[in-house]
């Protein structure tokens, strides 16, 4: 492998890792509020299928990123309102919503399947930047949604970790008892962390039609919101852990599909194979190294304040 | 309850056939005589109901012990590479030692599978709602390996599929398409209620998934019932695949169930874990799934049936709680009437 080939490898780590970092940041801000969602990938599905759609009717791909993070929001008030308001069991909610979103994208997408995006996000080099070496290529050669990614990383953690609002959100998922008595509406705080991950998610969904891609293809998450999740613990809830973490993810991610241009003689299919493993490898690790668990405390758990 | 689920979701599916442009009652109306309407229609129903009977029974078994088995789609498909490299490696042994040895490696192949998160799960802790998953994307991809590389049939010109099974790989029919399976489905039922409700190891099962604190000072055994548990769940998942390429598509091919194994989980919480519950709800959702089917013809997509399938378990999770939260409310507000009266 040459320098080329490497920066090639590197940039579309980075590439690869812009969806994960949506969905995965939106996943980080509903769980420290204590609330799992479980729904990912059926978010990302309805966000990209919505997305898509958009852009077709309207031509602009920033109407389409509009609709993408709107569809996810909506599919997210519905899980906030099933496990917030009704207190209904977060997995079994989450699950439904990931089967209830492939199959509406799967209904909904079926008139777009082979139309090719007209307006597909392209590549915007950053004047200056794109010619450092190495640096250049892989982080300032890419298109406008990678870059609004770097930015929600960087946003997410400063948010979370050093404003008011975000030390309200993270009391919410590790003493919604505590948060209630300091005068935090929780109800409040969880719907508006769900949302907004919700949003994130379709996002990230919107990013494989409108950028990645670009098009629509029934079930063209293939597993990423899953991905995400995985990633939301290997960062152990920090955003800009998980913004490595998506690089990583996005390299391997990277790996499988330029094997073959990199030299490697084996079967493209087993390739595909490489982020799954790698995934379950990852979790196993970080399973064996934690011995206690690492996440909000009150992750999962029901707030009534009558109770 | 449950009626009024199906209500809600037949409503909101009607009107987003409204909204893409398509007659509902003629949608629905065209989906019940496909699924029930004909002969032809009631068995392809059935056979439908087959792998969704066999795989909701196991995952509700798992999720009976508090277990997250979303593998069941993984454990399927593996349960039908093992039983296909039966079939394509030695076609011509005899009907009494091939369809046992079909089972059998249907069944060791899902129960392998699943074995490998129960043991992650026993030892190390790694959940295994998150490496049932993955593996189902890993069990997929080496069908389509296998499907595109050593077992391709060499006349069908890199169609994804394998050579057609011999004679005597060739599950029995009961009554027109519907094989064998039908019968192992309906006995995996009544085994499990039978286990469930009857024995002690059926209480240990439901001790440990209800978190009973009598199920750790008891000392039952939770990791040997979690291999246990996974190791049934997943063969039921891959007997479910071994009826596929021997008694319905008679190969293995890419695609090879429309998603049998995810549908489970939605037949599983909406049966609320009951076996013969499971068995009624398999065979409703295979009518909407062969339904979907069929008015593909009209233009509608198939994927109508998974929509409203995913639906139906949102309302019924819906009105539970709702109910539950209304009960509970009113609980709260007589105990504190009753404070205040007696104050």
């Amino acid at each position: 492998m040459n320098l080329e080939q490497v920066t090639l490898l590197l940039a579309a780590a980075v590439t690869s890792g812009a969806p994960l970092i949506f969905a995965g940041i939106g996943e980080v801000l509903a769980e420290r509020s204590g609330v799992l969602n479980l729904g990912v990938e059926g978010m990302m599905l309805v966000g990209a299928v919505a997305g898509f759609a958009a852009v077709i009717a309207t031509r602009d791909p920033w109407v389409g990123t509009l609709a993408a993070l709107g569809a996810g929001a909506i599919l997210a008030a519905g899980h906030a309102f099933l496990v917030v308001t009704l207190g209904a069991e977060q997995v079994t909610t989450g699950l439904a919503l990931a089967l209830f979103g492939t199959g509406f994208s799967a209904f909904a997408g079926k008139p777009l399947v082979g139309i090719p995006n007209p307006v597909p996000f392209r590549a915007i080099s950053v004047p200056g930047a794109a010619n450092i070496p190495m640096v250049g290529p892989v982080f300032f050669q890419q298109d406008a949604l990678v870059y609004m990614s770097y930015a929600l990383a960087l946003a997410a953690w400063w948010w979370l970790s050093r404003t008011r609002p975000g030390l309200h959100l993270r009391a919410c998922g590790e003493s919604p008892e505590a948060a209630d008595a300091m005068g935090i509406n929780v109800t409040l705080v969880r719907y508006g962390a769900v949302i907004a991950g919700g949003a994130l998610a379709g996002l990230a969904g919107g990013y494989l039609s409108l950028a990645y891609t670009p098009a629509w293809t029934e079930n063209m998450t293939g597993g990423l919101g899953w991905i995400a999740i995985a990633l939301v613990i290997f960062a152990t809830w920090n955003p800009l852990r998980l913004l490595a973490g998506a690089y990583l993810f996005g390299a391997v991610d990277a790996l499988g599909f330029r094997a073959q241009v990199l030299g490697v003689e084996t079967s493209s299919i087993l390739l595909r194979m490489l982020p799954y493993v790698f995934t379950l490898g990852v979790l196993l690790l970080i399973t064996l190294v934690r011995r206690q668990a690492y996440g909000p405390a009150a992750l999962g758990r029901t707030y009534f304040r009558e109770d | 309850m449950r009626g009024a689920s199906l209500a809600a979701a037949l409503t909101v599916g009607a009107v987003m056939l409204v909204a893409t442009g398509h007659n509902p009652a003629r949608a629905y109306g065209e989906m019940v005589v496909g699924a029930f309407g004909t002969a032809y229609g009631m068995e392809q129903t059935l056979v439908r109901a087959i792998p969704l009977i066999l795989t909701g029974l196991g995952v509700s078994l798992g999720f009976t012990m508090g277990l997250w088995n979303i593998g069941a789609e993984g454990q399927l498909a593996v349960g039908a590479l093992l039983a296909s490299w039966l079939a394509l490696s030695f076609p011509d042994l005899p009907r009494v030692v091939m369809l046992p040895g079909l089972v059998a490696l249907g069944l060791a192949g899902g129960a392998g599978w699943a074995l490998l998160p129960a043991v992650l799960r026993a030892w190390v802790g790694v959940s295994e709602i998150m490496s049932t998953l993955m593996l189902n994307y890993v069990a997929l991809l080496w069908v389509d390996y296998l499907v595109f590389g050593a077992w391709a049939d060499p006349t069908a010109f890199s169609f994804p599929y394998s050579r057609r099974f011999s004679e005597s790989a060739t599950l029995p029919a009961l009554a027109g398409d519907v094989h064998m399976g039908l019968v192992f489905a309906v006995a995996a039922a009544a085994a499990l209620a039978m286990l469930l409700d009857r024995t002690r190891w059926g209480y240990e099962v439901r001790a440990i998934g209800a978190r009973l604190p009598a199920a750790r000072y008891a000392g039952m055994p939770v990791r040997r019932n979690i291999l246990v548990v996974m190791a049934a769940s997943g063969a039921l998942a891959g007997l479910a695949g071994m009826g596929e390429v021997t008694g319905v598509i008679h190969r293995i091919q890419q695609g090879l169930s429309p998603g049998y194994g995810f549908t489970a989980i939605i037949i599983a919480w909406v049966a609320q874990l009951h076996p013969w519950a499971v068995v009624g709800v398999a065979v409703l959702f295979a009518a909407l799934l062969n339904g979907g089917f069929v008015i593909q013809t009209m233009g509608v997509p198939a994927a109508i049936a998974a929509m409203l399938q995913a639906l139906i378990l949102g309302f019924v999770l819906a009105s539970e709680h709702l109910l539950r939260r209304v009960r509970r409310r009113r609980a709260v507000a007589a105990t504190r009437a009753t404070l205040a009266g007696g104050s």
